[in-house]
Order: C-alpha cells, then structure tokens, then sequence
C-alpha cells in the first residue's frame, strides 16, 4: 500500500511537470518545422508537420524579432544597472532615516510591487501622453519609445532591489560608516570603502531581480510603448496577427535559461556538500580537543 | 552630509514616476479634451456590461485559485518531503518556466488548442481557443508556479518534530495532516493566494490570445479602451474603469492582510 502511495507521488509529480513544459517542449520541436507555403513564409499555422528544416533558426533574429531583442537586452541591462545604483543609495539612505520616515518610505516603496502590472502600465501610459500632449504644445520633440520604456522599468525595478538590500544593510553595522569616516575617509569614501563591499551580496542579488523582472515584462513595456517594443510586446502582437510567431524563440530562450540554472543549483549543491564535509571534519576535531 | 540624503533622488524618482502617474488615473477620468466633465465617469460606472465582465473575470480568478491550490498543495508537500538535494533538484525544475516569457508560453497553448488537440481528438468545429475552459486551464498554467513557491517555502521549513509529537499522542497520517500540517501551512497558503488571484483578476494577455477575442475579462475591456487599433484609446473609459479595478485590488488586499494577521495573532496549531 505504502509502494503505491509513493510511486503514486513521483507520477503527480511528472504529470504536473509534463503540464509546465509541455507548451515550451511542442514549440521547441515544431521550431525544426519546415514553414515554407512557397517562396513565402507563415508561422501562422503551428500544427502540421512538414518536414525537418533548420531554416527557422537561420532567419530568427533577420527581421524585426532580432531587434526587439536587441532592445530588450539593451533595456534590461540599462536599467537595471541605474535602478541598482539608485535603489542602493536610497536603501542606505532609508536604513538611516528615523523610525516613523522610514516606515513611511518603506510602505510607499512597496505600492509599486502591490500594484497591479496593469494599472502600473495605465499610469505611464498617461504620463507620458501628458507630458508629450505639453511638449507638442511647446514645439519640442516628444519623448522617445526607449527613454519610456527605460523610466518605466527603472521605476518598476527600483523597489525590488531596496528590498534586496535592507535586509544586509540590517545586519551590518551602523558603525562601520563611522569607523571609516573616524579614520580618514570622507562619507563618499566611507560609503564606498566600507558599506558598499559589506552589502554585496545584496546588492547583487537586487541586481539580478531588476535584471529578471526588467527581461519578463510584457504588460508595463505594452501599455508604454508603441508597437515596436521589447521581445514579449513583439510575440504579443504577432501572435495576434496573422503572421505568427517564430519557434525557435523558444529554444533560444529556454536552452541558455535553463543551462544558467542547472549551473547554478549544482554549484549551491556542491557548496552545501563541501560545507558538510567540513562540519564533520570540525566535529572530529572537536572531538580530538576533548580527547586531549 | 547626512545619509538620508542618499534616498533623496530615489523619493524624487518615485514622486515624480509612481505618486503623480497616480494621480493621471483620476485627472484622465473626469476630463476629456481638456475639460472637466462627469459624463464619461457616470456613463461607464453605470454600464451593466462592465460591471458583468468584472463579475466574470472575479469568478475567473477565483476559480484559478482554487483550481492552482488544490493542484500546487500536494506538489508543495510531496516536495517538502523529500530528500533535501532531489527536492533543490525538482522544485527549481517546477519553478524554470516562470522565467520563461509568458507571452510566448501563451502563445505556444494557442497552437495547440488551436491545431494539434483538435486535429489529435478528431474535433468537428476544428478549434478548441475561444472557450471558458481553454481559457480557465492557461490561466492555472500561468500562475501555478506561484501558488506552489510560496506554500513549498511554508511546508520545507516546517518543524518535522511537531509531526513526530503528533504520531506520538495518537494520531494518524491523515488527522496528522489536517491537524497540524494543514493549519501550519497557512501562512503559505494566503500568500499563495494573494499571488494568485488579484494577478488573475488583471490579467487579459491569456483570455486575448486563448480567448480569441470570444472570451473578454475585465482586463481586456481595460486595454480595448486604452489601446484601441486606430491610435488614441478612450482615457475616460479606461481611467474608469481602472479606479474600479483599483477598489477592488484594495479591497482583496485589505481582506488578505486582515486574514494573514488573525492567523499570526491566533493560537497557532488551530
């Protein structure tokens, strides 16, 4: 009874797994799939096997997809890096304010993060019809799809990496400021030379939330900028045109994303391995102290 | 210099890109072309089709909570049971499709409930998209991960010891399990809901694309007045009807901190 129970649970667990990658699996085959209705090519009708072709992956990035991704990472990595500049410094910065200010602070940052996706979307959206309804008025340029699309992810990103950095400011001490600033350095230096290396890790770990959140947005991206836009804007609109969608996009993302991951959980399993054997090897020595 | 000053550019940023954005939603509501008015506001609250698509899309999310919750519980538990280096193992391979863009795993149900289901069960009306089911299964696909991550956190760092005691005063596996891991999970359980739901009741990139148009929630009436194909949307309607989805927002986050709170105050294990 207990065999079945428990053969029973690694069959749930493959069912559910084979439910999550089942879509990412069908499009990854079909990308072989040879699309061609004489000279022209239609992604439209992704169901019917034509025969093996590697076609797909050689003209993936030759239009107007290898562009949006072009623009996406552009995107990704510029605001990301300005939102971890910012949001560390405001991080310090709160982390010193007095109790109630900081509370304030800390509960505004989060409306960003509460807020639905949509409604963030909406209200840049509208300010920036605003602030061009303005401009135009004036006789200036209007604002740019990219300055849109990179103050709207800067802003999205921003609380993401406080979060990520307060907890280790919390642990690290306030004194390690004052000792720097005691032996010489000015607060830039202080700040630089003995906060900043203290709280890496969390520096980095924000780094990488605004870096994710900044690559997998659609709805803030849709909503701010016009149709040329990032990846998911790109896939949202030619899904719902008559063109469809490339599959080999698919690969192209899920290979190098899950490649990245397994690298990382082994090198985590590797570490926890290696700090287990020198638990045990500090339990022997222990040991042979007690001995002595 | 003071160290506050650090956070000054970022409360600027945020004043200027979050606060007063917010304020647009208000402003774009009450005013069109430039001139105060109430109609558009007055006309779109009292639209009952509005109102009926809300009523919809909240049912919509609801059942996708219930659905993820009953389908992510016993992944999280089977997980949280397992040896700890096959449980890293699996829970990331549970946990890599939410880096995937979803658009794009969208768009891949599309072609399959579009072209290779149909054509595999023999379907006379060729199609599978544009039904409430179709739409109802993608939406459980999309947030499941986000159901399970934080009832796996919940359940992993669970005191194995209380269960052990339970065993020990007489229980068995199942009065074990709805007595004390159940009440345990809790935690986990409501911010697996939070995660879930009010994303559920916004979201119109699933109901567009498996929806085929057929199939509208609330948050596509939202992007249909702001985005229309000829250029300028209705900011009115949409302003509207964004202040109503802001009420309710509201409303479910309120109603979930106050459930999160009796459970930290209240006795623990009941």
């Amino acid at each position: 009874m207990k065999k079945v129970f428990k053969s029973f649970k690694y069959v749930y667990l493959a069912l559910m797994l084979f439910f999550l990658y089942a879509p990412i699996i069908y499009l990854i085959v079909f990308s072989f799939n040879d699309f061609s209705t004489g000279r022209r090519i239609s992604y439209a009708n992704i169901g019917q096997w034509k025969g093996f072709t590697l076609h797909n992956y050689a003209t993936l990035f030759s239009g107007e997809a290898g562009k949006s991704l072009l623009l996406t990472i552009e995107i990704a990595a510029i605001s990301s890096i300005i939102a971890t500049v910012i949001g560390t410094a405001a991080a310090i910065g709160i982390n010193s304010m007095r109790k109630r200010t900081r509370n304030l602070v800390l509960n505004v940052s989060q409306l960003p993060m509460v807020n639905p996706d949509l409604v963030t979307g909406i209200t840049f959206m509208m300010l920036f019809a605003f602030v061009n309804s303005v401009l135009i008025k004036l006789g200036l340029n209007q604002v740019s799809d990219i300055i849109k699309l990179l103050i709207a992810h800067i802003s999205f990103s921003i609380p993401y990496v406080i979060f990520s950095v307060m907890p280790r400011l919390r642990q690290s001490s306030d004194l390690l400021y004052e000792a720097a600033m005691d032996l010489g350095c000015s607060p830039m230096q202080a700040l630089m030379k003995a906060v900043i290396p203290d709280i890496m890790p969390g520096i980095s770990s924000g780094f990488i939330m605004a870096l994710t959140m900044s690559l997998d947005d659609f709805v803030v991206s849709y909503f701010v900028s016009d149709l040329k836009s990032v990846l998911s804007v790109y896939i949202y609109s030619s899904a719902r045109g008559a063109k469809g969608v490339n599959p080999a996009l698919a690969t192209v993302i899920f290979v190098p994303l899950v490649a990245l991951l397994l690298a990382v959980n082994f090198r985590r399993l590797a570490k926890e391995r290696e700090y287990e054997i020198q638990n045990k090897k500090v339990k022997l020595k222990d040991k042979g102290g007690n001995l002595k | 210099m003071k160290r506050r000053v650090f956070a000054y550019p970022y409360i600027v940023w945020m004043i200027i890109f979050i606060a007063v954005p917010m304020l647009f939603i208000f402003y774009y509501a009450v005013n069109v072309n430039g001139t105060f008015t109430l109609t558009k506001f007055l006309a779109t609250i009292r639209d009952g089709g509005k109102w009926s698509t809300l009523w919809l899309s909240v049912v919509m999310a609801f059942k996708t909570t219930v659905i993820c919750l009953l389908l992510g519980y016993p992944i999280a538990y089977i997980l949280s049971n397992m040896k700890k280096s096959v449980a890293g193992f699996i829970s990331v391979l549970f946990f890599v499709p939410m880096w995937m863009n979803f658009v794009l795993r969208t768009y891949a149900w599309q072609a399959i409930l579009e072209y290779f289901l149909p054509g595999l069960l023999h379907l006379k009306n060729g199609t599978l998209t544009g039904t409430e089911g179709a739409v109802l299964m993608v939406l459980v696909y999309n947030f499941l991960p986000f159901m399970v991550m934080p009832l796996y956190n919940t359940l992993s760092k669970l005191d194995k010891s209380l269960l052990e005691a339970s065993r020990d005063l007489g229980a068995g596996s199942l009065q074990t399990f709805t007595r004390v891991v159940l009440p345990l999970s809790v935690p986990g359980i409501v911010s697996g809901i939070t995660m879930v739901f009010i994303p559920a009741i916004t979201a119109f990139t699933v109901p567009a694309l498996i929806g085929n148009g057929k199939y509208n929630l609330y948050g596509n009436e939202i992007e249909l007045a702001f985005k229309t194909l000829s250029g300028q949307g209705d900011y009115a309607v949409g302003s509207t009807l964004s202040i109503i989805l802001l009420v309710c927002v509201l409303v479910s986050t309120i109603i979930m901190n106050r459930v999160d709170k009796d459970q930290q105050e209240g006795g623990k294990l009941w």
